[in-house]
């Protein structure tokens, strides 16, 4: 017997009970599409975010307190030493091929302006902040060079805080009270939106020292330093750390991530994620095969007569079991590819609405929801085949 | 040629034994036109489902063209039945969503005839049962007479030794019967063995051997 022949005969079987056959259809293809659907939204996030970080440029590093792996949590107590402004001085002074070095403190204040008030991140920096980060400025200036332990009371806002405070006022030159202070606005930076998780339109960018007697900290939250070339992040790395432990106390007891390492990270997590997704999804997908075991199987107990005739007429058993496993095979790959298609154009008008998100169907998943359908067919439809090929001919043929 | 020695058939219904046929020795010729007849229970069925070795019997020894095929398994037995037997049903048997040129052609499509050789075949088993006209009609719009001549051109279509048919009319009218009757006759003519089971006696009555059976042995072998 050819497979075409085979293909035909069990075609015209399933063409028999057409509501039927297409519900199962549609089972597996909801399946198949939940599953690309779901992945490529979690690729689409991991590629979003693997992006964000590749904009932050290869030759930064953040020095962050405390000794963590990237991927686990700190020991109790590892905080042995805070990170201060001295530390951030002391690597620009000894480590000659630091580009620039940007102390960062973070609180939350209350901010007002006349009648107007919000509660506001408040980032303490220096100057260089303003290199590292890329900012542009869209008026006035950004926070002035010079010691830092004698910054003047001033602040550069972000664009969304700008409009909120002072409308279309312009705030150059205006005081704007921060906590319990005074900050009188020297720049506001243009709108850039979320860059790694900080939305940089609603932050007060103050000078660090101002920041950390602001919230009463001694400590930094981090320091940002950007290298002179991708080539010399490993070198200065190790220097990085050779200083901050000798100033500590012989300690190791900073972590220092770069771009490579957040990316390699958040790519796992989001990895994850995506797995996650797809496999919630390709449950949706088992769920269907069980669907085509019940449309099989009542298949089977209808055609019992067909059956036994087919018995009679000298067909195998074993040419019974594959007549009823191409039936559900073709349930399923259909299901399979039409879910593949509307996937396909789910994505389509999801990345038209949203173009900024890069929603595509990871190749794996594609692959393996394919695979899967085409193998759940066969897997669900083994118990009702295996059933009609063990069917006793009189029996059959007798209807029972 | 059959040869059936000792044959008994025994079921077990409620965990009782129940003798269906008791030492059975019958020998049937090639080329014979045999009708079995009898009251219900009396074994027809039994006997002709292990004839066409869609059974097996439960002792006793079945010599089909020189070959023993009680004791062969499943698969064997679905070839002995593909190569050797014809079946013709009550009712009919026919697969409702085909054609009547499609149901003949089910038998070749298994057996895996070349498809040009299946279509030659078709039209020529049509041809010979009458019914050419009606190859492309499903079964639900033919007569009853017409299905069972399109079941009857399935049984022979992949060119059996035997043909086996149980109360070929019992579906049908008189003359549709007669009929059907005349067709299976003329495939006998033509050098096929014929068993007909029936409890209608002018039925039977036409066959050239006349077997009848009570209580699971033959009580009467009128040649």
């Amino acid at each position: 017997m050819s497979g075409y022949d085979l293909l035909r005969f069990a075609a015209t079987a399933l063409r028999g009970h057409r509501l039927r056959t297409l519900l199962s259809i549609a089972g597996v293809s909801i399946g198949v599409a939940s599953v690309i659907v779901l992945t490529s939204l979690g690729e689409g996030a991991r590629l979003y975010v693997t992006d964000e970080f590749t904009n932050l440029g290869s030759n930064l590093l953040f020095v962050i307190p405390g000794k963590t792996e990237t991927t686990g949590m700190a020991p109790f107590g590892s905080v042995s030493h805070d990170l201060t402004l001295d530390d951030a001085e002391a690597l620009r002074r000894r480590v000659p091929r630091i580009r620039y070095v940007a102390p960062l403190t973070m609180g939350e204040a209350r901010a007002r302006f006349g009648d107007r008030a919000r509660d506001v991140t408040v980032a303490g920096t220096t100057a260089e902040l303003r290199e590292v980060r890329d900012l542009r400025m869209q008026a006035g200036r950004y926070l002035p060079e010079g010691d830092p332990d004698r910054a003047p009371r001033v602040c550069v806002l972000g664009s969304e805080i700008s409009s909120e405070l002072f409308a279309d006022a312009n705030p150059l030159g205006e005081n704007l009270k921060i906590g319990d202070e005074r900050f009188r606005v020297i720049g506001v930076i243009e709108p850039r939106g979320m860059s790694v998780g900080m939305d940089l339109d609603e932050l007060i960018h103050v000078p660090v020292v101002r920041a950390m007697r602001l919230f009463d900290q001694t400590t930094l939250f981090r320091i940002l330093v950007e290298v002179g070339s991708y080539e010399e992040v490993e070198t200065v790395k190790g220097q990085i750390i050779a200083v901050i432990t000798e100033r500590h106390d012989g300690e190791e007891d900073v972590t220092l991530l770069s771009q490579d390492s957040v990316l390699s990270a958040f790519g796992r997590i989001l990895t994850a994620l995506t797995l996650a997704l797809g496999g919630i999804a390709a449950t949706s997908l088992t769920v269907a095969g069980v669907g085509i075991m019940n449309v099989m199987l009542v298949s089977v107990s209808e055609r019992t007569r067909e059956i036994g005739l087919l018995k009679a007429v000298g067909v195998t058993p074993a040419q019974v079991l594959l007549t009823f496993l191409v039936e559900a095979s073709i349930l399923s790959s259909l299901g399979g590819l039409l879910g593949f298609g509307a996937a396909i154009a789910a994505i389509r008008v999801f990345t038209y609405l949203y173009p900024a998100f890069p929603a595509q169907p990871p190749v794996w998943a594609v692959v393996g929801s394919l695979a899967l359908s085409v193998s759940i067919g066969i897997l669900f439809g083994a118990l009702p085949a295996r059933r009609a090929a063990r069917l006793d001919p009189v029996q059959a043929l007798a209807g029972r | 040629m059959i040869e059936l020695e000792g044959i008994s058939r025994v079921y077990h219904v409620g965990g009782r034994p129940v003798h269906a046929l008791h030492d059975i020795d019958l020998t049937i010729p090639a080329g014979a036109y045999v009708s079995v007849m009898g009251p219900s229970g009396s074994g027809k069925s039994t006997l002709l489902n292990l004839l066409g070795c869609l059974d097996r019997p439960t002792s006793g020894a079945y010599r089909l063209d020189g070959r023993d095929v009680a004791r062969l398994d499943e698969l064997e037995l679905s070839r002995v039945r593909r190569h050797k037997i014809g079946f013709v049903f009550q009712s009919f048997h026919l697969v409702p969503r085909l054609s009547a040129a499609q149901n003949v052609e089910l038998p070749m499509i298994f057996a895996g005839v070349e498809r040009q050789e299946r279509t030659k075949r078709v039209e020529n088993v049509l041809d010979a049962v009458g019914l050419s006209e009606r190859a492309g009609h499903r079964p639900d719009q033919l007569s009853g007479g017409e299905r069972q001549r399109v079941a009857i051109a399935r049984s022979v279509v992949m060119d059996p030794k035997v043909l086996l048919a149980d109360e070929p009319t019992g579906n049908l009218d008189t003359t549709s019967g007669k009929e059907v009757i005349a067709l299976l006759e003329s495939m006998n003519a033509a050098g096929l063995t014929l068993v007909v089971v029936t409890h209608n006696p002018e039925i039977g009555d036409h066959a050239h051997r006349r077997i009848r059976l009570l209580d699971g042995g033959v009580a009467e072998d009128l040649p």
